[in-house]
């Protein structure tokens, strides 16, 4: 059957990330000052074929280790919505 | 006419477009400062310049950011008075993303940043007009009911082409829909385009069509 | 913890360094000072296995205003009051490990060396090398690494107008990025990165301090019962937005008169920086390290010390004068801390919640102070032999020249480049000349200055590699090349000293032999050396890359008139061959592209005779004899000839009678010949000339409208060798 699956693929907790800080700024000047951090990463959604979530999760989880995600840079999290 | 060259933190053509301004053009130029608000000295025989760059790093959306400045909430008053506005490059994102021009630019079709020279045209030219390009969200997108808005108005002012003027959409750099590389306001005040004509102003730098752009405009 | 020697060694010093170090302080370091030293006496940091080599080439004179080495980067006048800052440096491991941030920092981090002094930048070059276009891994390499270059150049706003890209399966493992900057600056408002002045503040500006690019695995192994070193983050992320505002806000904050000196931080970060700038002025520095801005919580010292988080200044401010400088920081919104003062007893203080973390004097820690300095071992290498064995008889000549021509336009390493240089802004800045009108070198107006710089990258490493002798002079020679036939006069050299391992006496040889061919050919051109980078390392354990000594090099003209271009102008101006030909094909692209002999000399090189045929050809620019000049390069005289006519679509119709070998008549990349083209009417002019100068001519034939025809064959039409030579990397990537 068909799995959808969502990818949240984010910048590694302890690196900087010029985007996030970028936009921070901008919120304070917009008098949004009580916003202590703002990170900015990416929303992924996948259909997946498979015979199972597991099957449908190890794939997602190998794409996401070969292609959506720069393990130097990023971390991901796949959620199964169905 | 003088000319006011908004400078935001990342705007990185406003010096150029203050050398054509000023040197090439032999215009008065005054330099304004995203923090700051004041306008007066302006009538609305003059022009309010956004110049090219990275506003705020163009992070999140081009223009997103910089839209939200002060002097941004003066010059869209000012343009809203019927002041003259022109936005190049990331001046244009700005304006899209302040509403006082209509659509979006978007990632250019191939999601790289591109640089080179292309070819402009409108009905009202006798030839296509090499001008450079250099950005990473050029395509512009709009609805249909927009864009027929704008074809019904001649609001496009600029549309890339080849270099014989011909609509061709191998001359297209971005994806841009319908060729568009620049538009208006209905009310023609307010001008948006990607294209750098402040890049094509000077004998030495072997290409005069900015002056044509600039002419366009009404700024000669 | 105790510190002992193996901590020292898990920290990559030797034993005798450490004793040094025990016998420098009176004292066994403590943790955090042991990794001031093992920072400061690295390889980046001190040039310990480089400097004694650098030092023969030649470092003053000429318009050099600072000595190499003094500043942060070369200063050199200009003339009108201005002078003209540039270096170049490399970022080769950190884009091995992440290509686009590892290129983009490389990027940010050269431009910090400019305006650090105070000028603002004006044109970037790069120089990038990777493996076998044709593979995966290279294609992601060389996306990533343009990428990154593009969006840290381009949102910075300085053009890029220049550089080279090499493709070799030696650099497979190991890619080389080196980015040059060339900025302006009035002679009188350079600052210094010294520090002076007893009780003046030192402030830190930039972006907050993070776990960014600290010497990653030893240190960690060093010190295990340290926590949470496991995540530190390998790479470094660039922020040219910070960047861009970091420039404005410097250049603004010099016009206060307040700035005693400054320095960016780029290796080693803030030891680097507080070492040097006190070194310099005989100074120490009280520093606080909790006031520094962090970015992530719980810091150690020696993580604050030895972090490079990117985008970060340290400035010494006159005292009394702090309100000017916090007002333009503050107009910019960049984080400003003092984070200590000056002090007279030559020390660094390093203070965290009031306890004092680390005491080290500034002088011991620098290059010029007590960093050691050392010789290597050096000893010819083994594949010599296999160089010595060429014989060029072993090869058949080429029977069909137009076919082979076909394929050396494609080949990479020839075909042009406009995949990569599409993708940054060449324009920006509205003073790159070569957009329109190309020349050898990059020729950028000087807005202000009333002059023109012409800048240039080049290094063909095979060249090197074949003999490190003779290529490191062609490697400088070319440069210079390439900047008289721009119509402009060179005046000085940054480089970039791409090699393996020193501690193997064959990359050693490699280094000490191209260094010293590069010093002899400096002296020549009266091209002193401003300063410049070494990088050793770039070995896997299959062998090291080819030892690759890039130059870069900037010219002045006086005169923009006297700006000559590259390209045919019209049919019929008369095609002239400046330079002797040789029956030699060693080291040509031909031989190890399309000959699969990678073992082969140096070719033809002789420096009185290259310098001969420079100052004739910038004579007859000079008169106006010509109408374009374009030095002969990798693929040898056809390609010439070809790449002059792309520009405005014009061909050329040739002829050639010669005793020499077909394949090193035409594809043969024997040095010292320049293309020149004139109208009919100039020809014995400069034959004239040619002759009382004694430098070889050869009338070789006329500019046509387009057609080419060799030696009566017809090649067809200019334009579908465009189409090839123009797409092939193209074509390459896109996997057709």
């Amino acid at each position: 059957m068909t799995y959808n699956v969502q990818i949240k693929v984010m910048p590694l907790k302890d690196l900087l990330d010029p985007q996030g800080k970028a936009v921070m700024g901008g919120l304070k000047n917009l008098g949004i000052s009580t916003i202590e951090d703002v990170r900015i990463g990416k929303h992924i959604t996948l259909q997946i074929e498979a015979d199972s979530a597991d099957a449908a999760k190890a794939i997602a989880d190998d794409a996401c280790k070969k292609l959506l995600a720069n393990p130097v840079m990023e971390f991901y999290e796949i959620e199964m919505i169905n | 006419m003088k000319f006011g060259i908004v400078v935001f933190p990342g705007s990185n053509c406003d010096r150029d477009m203050q050398d054509a301004l000023q040197n090439d053009l032999n215009k008065e130029v005054i330099m304004l400062w995203h923090k700051d608000e004041d306008l007066s000295m302006f009538t609305t025989d003059d022009y309010i310049v956004l110049p090219g760059g990275f506003s705020f790093g163009d992070y999140l959306r081009c223009g997103a950011i910089a839209r939200f400045s002060p002097m941004m909430q003066s010059v869209i008053a000012f343009a809203n008075k019927g002041g003259k506005v022109l936005g190049v490059c990331n001046g244009f994102q700005v304006l899209c993303e302040s509403g006082l021009l209509p659509g979006t630019l978007l990632p250019n079709g191939n999601q790289q940043f591109v640089c080179k020279n292309v070819y402009i045209k409108n009905d009202s030219l006798p030839k296509a007009l090499k001008i450079p390009i250099a950005h990473g969200d050029g395509r512009y997108y709009a609805d249909d009911k927009v864009l027929n808005e704008l074809e019904a108005n001649n609001q496009i002012i600029f549309r890339y082409t080849d270099e014989f003027g011909n609509l061709d959409l191998s001359a297209n750099p971005n994806g841009a829909i319908r060729n568009i590389a620049g538009i208006c306001n209905k009310e023609r005040t307010v001008f948006g385009m990607m294209p750098h004509p402040e890049r094509a102003t000077t004998p030495n730098l072997g290409n005069l069509d900015g002056v044509e752009v600039f002419r366009l405009f009404g700024m000669n | 913890m105790e510190i002992t020697v193996k901590a020292a060694e898990a920290l990559r010093l030797t034993a005798e360094e450490f004793e040094l170090i025990k016998q420098k302080l009176g004292r066994t370091p403590n943790f955090t000072e042991l990794c001031t030293f093992s920072a400061m006496w690295s390889e980046h940091c001190s040039y310990k296995n480089s400097i004694k080599w650098l030092k023969t080439l030649p470092r003053d004179g000429g318009r050099m205003l600072v000595a190499a080495g003094e500043e942060n980067a070369g200063l050199m006048d200009m003339g009108n009051g201005f002078g003209v800052v540039f270096k170049i440096e490399s970022h080769n491991h950190p884009s091995a490990i992440e290509p686009f941030q590892g290129a983009a920092t490389g990027v940010g981090g050269i431009q910090r060396d400019i305006f650090t002094m105070g000028a603002r930048p004006i044109a970037s070059l790069n120089s990038l090398r990777f493996g076998n276009l044709k593979d995966q891994k290279t294609q992601r390499l060389l996306a990533g690494v343009v990428h990154g270059i593009g969006h840290y150049g381009n949102c910075f706003g300085v053009p890029t107008v220049g550089g080279e890209v090499y493709f070799e399966d030696c650099y497979h493992t190991n890619p080389l990025v080196n980015a040059m900057s060339v900025g302006i600056v009035k002679i009188g408002k350079t600052i210094s990165a010294t520090a002076e002045g007893l009780g003046n503040p030192v402030f830190f500006v930039g972006s907050a301090t993070g776990k960014d690019g600290i010497g990653g695995a030893s240190f960690a192994s060093a010190n295990i019962t340290e926590e949470s070193t496991e995540e530190l983050p390998a790479v470094q992320v660039g922020d040219p937005f910070q960047e861009k505002k970091l420039l404005e806000a410097c250049l603004e904050v010099i016009e206060t008169g307040a700035v005693v000196g400054m320095q960016d931080m780029g290796a080693a970060g803030i030891i680097c920086s507080t070492a040097e700038m006190s070194a310099k002025g005989g100074v120490g520095m009280r520093i606080d390290l909790d006031k520094v801005p962090t970015r992530q919580k719980n810091m150690k010292a020696w993580e604050l010390l030895l972090s490079e988080s990117q985008e970060r200044m340290l400035i010494v401010v006159e005292k009394g004068k702090e309100a000017a400088v916090l007002a333009v920081f503050d107009k910019w919104d960049l984080p400003c801390s003092e984070i200590g003062e000056v002090t007279n007893d030559g020390l660094l203080n390093f203070y965290m919640h009031g306890e004092l973390e680390a005491s080290v004097p500034a002088y011991e820690l620098v290059l010029g102070g007590g960093a050691p300095q050392y010789t290597r071992e050096y000893s010819e290498p083994a594949y010599f032999e296999k160089i010595k064995a060429f014989d060029m008889n072993a090869i058949a000549d080429v029977t069909d020249l137009k076919a082979v021509t076909e394929q050396i336009i494609q080949i990479p390493n020839i075909a042009s480049k406009r995949w990569v240089y599409v993708q940054y802004d060449s324009m920006v800045g509205a003073a790159n000349t070569s957009t329109n009108a190309p020349s050898d070198a990059a020729i950028v107006m000087a807005k202000g200055t009333g002059k023109a710089l012409a800048m240039t990258v080049d290094c063909n490493s095979k060249y090197v590699f074949a003999n490190p002798y003779v290529g490191g002079m062609i490697a400088v020679a070319e440069a210079a090349r390439n900047i008289v036939c721009s119509g402009a006069e060179p005046i000085g050299v940054t480089n970039c000293l791409n090699f393996g391992n020193p501690y193997n006496p064959e990359v050693y040889y490699q280094f000490v032999k191209a260094v010293t061919g590069m010093g002899d050919a400096c002296r020549k051109f009266n091209t002193p050396v401003t300063g410049g980078n070494v990088s050793f390392y770039n070995q896997h354990p299959e062998g090291a890359v080819y030892p690759t000594p890039t130059i870069g090099m900037v010219g002045i003209m006086d005169d923009f008139s006297t700006r000559m271009t590259l390209d045919y102008k019209q049919a019929g101006d008369q095609i002239l061959l400046i330079g002797a030909q040789q029956n030699d094909i060693a080291s040509s692209e031909y031989l190890h592209k399309l000959k699969g002999v990678e073992y082969s000399p140096a070719p033809y090189f002789e420096l009185e005779e290259e310098f001969a045929v420079q100052h004739f050809v910038a004579a007859i620019i000079r008169e106006k004899h010509i109408q374009s000049a374009h030095d002969i390069s990798e693929g040898g005289l056809i390609v010439t000839l070809i790449e002059k006519g792309f520009n405005q679509n014009l061909g050329f119709d040739v002829a050639a009678t010669t005793n020499l070998r077909t394949d090193a008549y035409w594809l043969g990349e024997s040095q010292s010949r320049v293309v020149v083209t004139c109208s009919p009417q100039e020809v014995a002019a400069i034959q004239q000339k040619a002759a009382d100068a004694n430098i070889p001519l050869t009338v070789l034939g006329t500019v046509t409208t387009g057609n080419i025809a060799l030696n009566g064959a017809d090649w067809g039409n200019i334009s579908s060798w465009k189409e090839k030579y123009d797409t092939a990397i193209e074509k390459i990537i896109a996997g057709a």
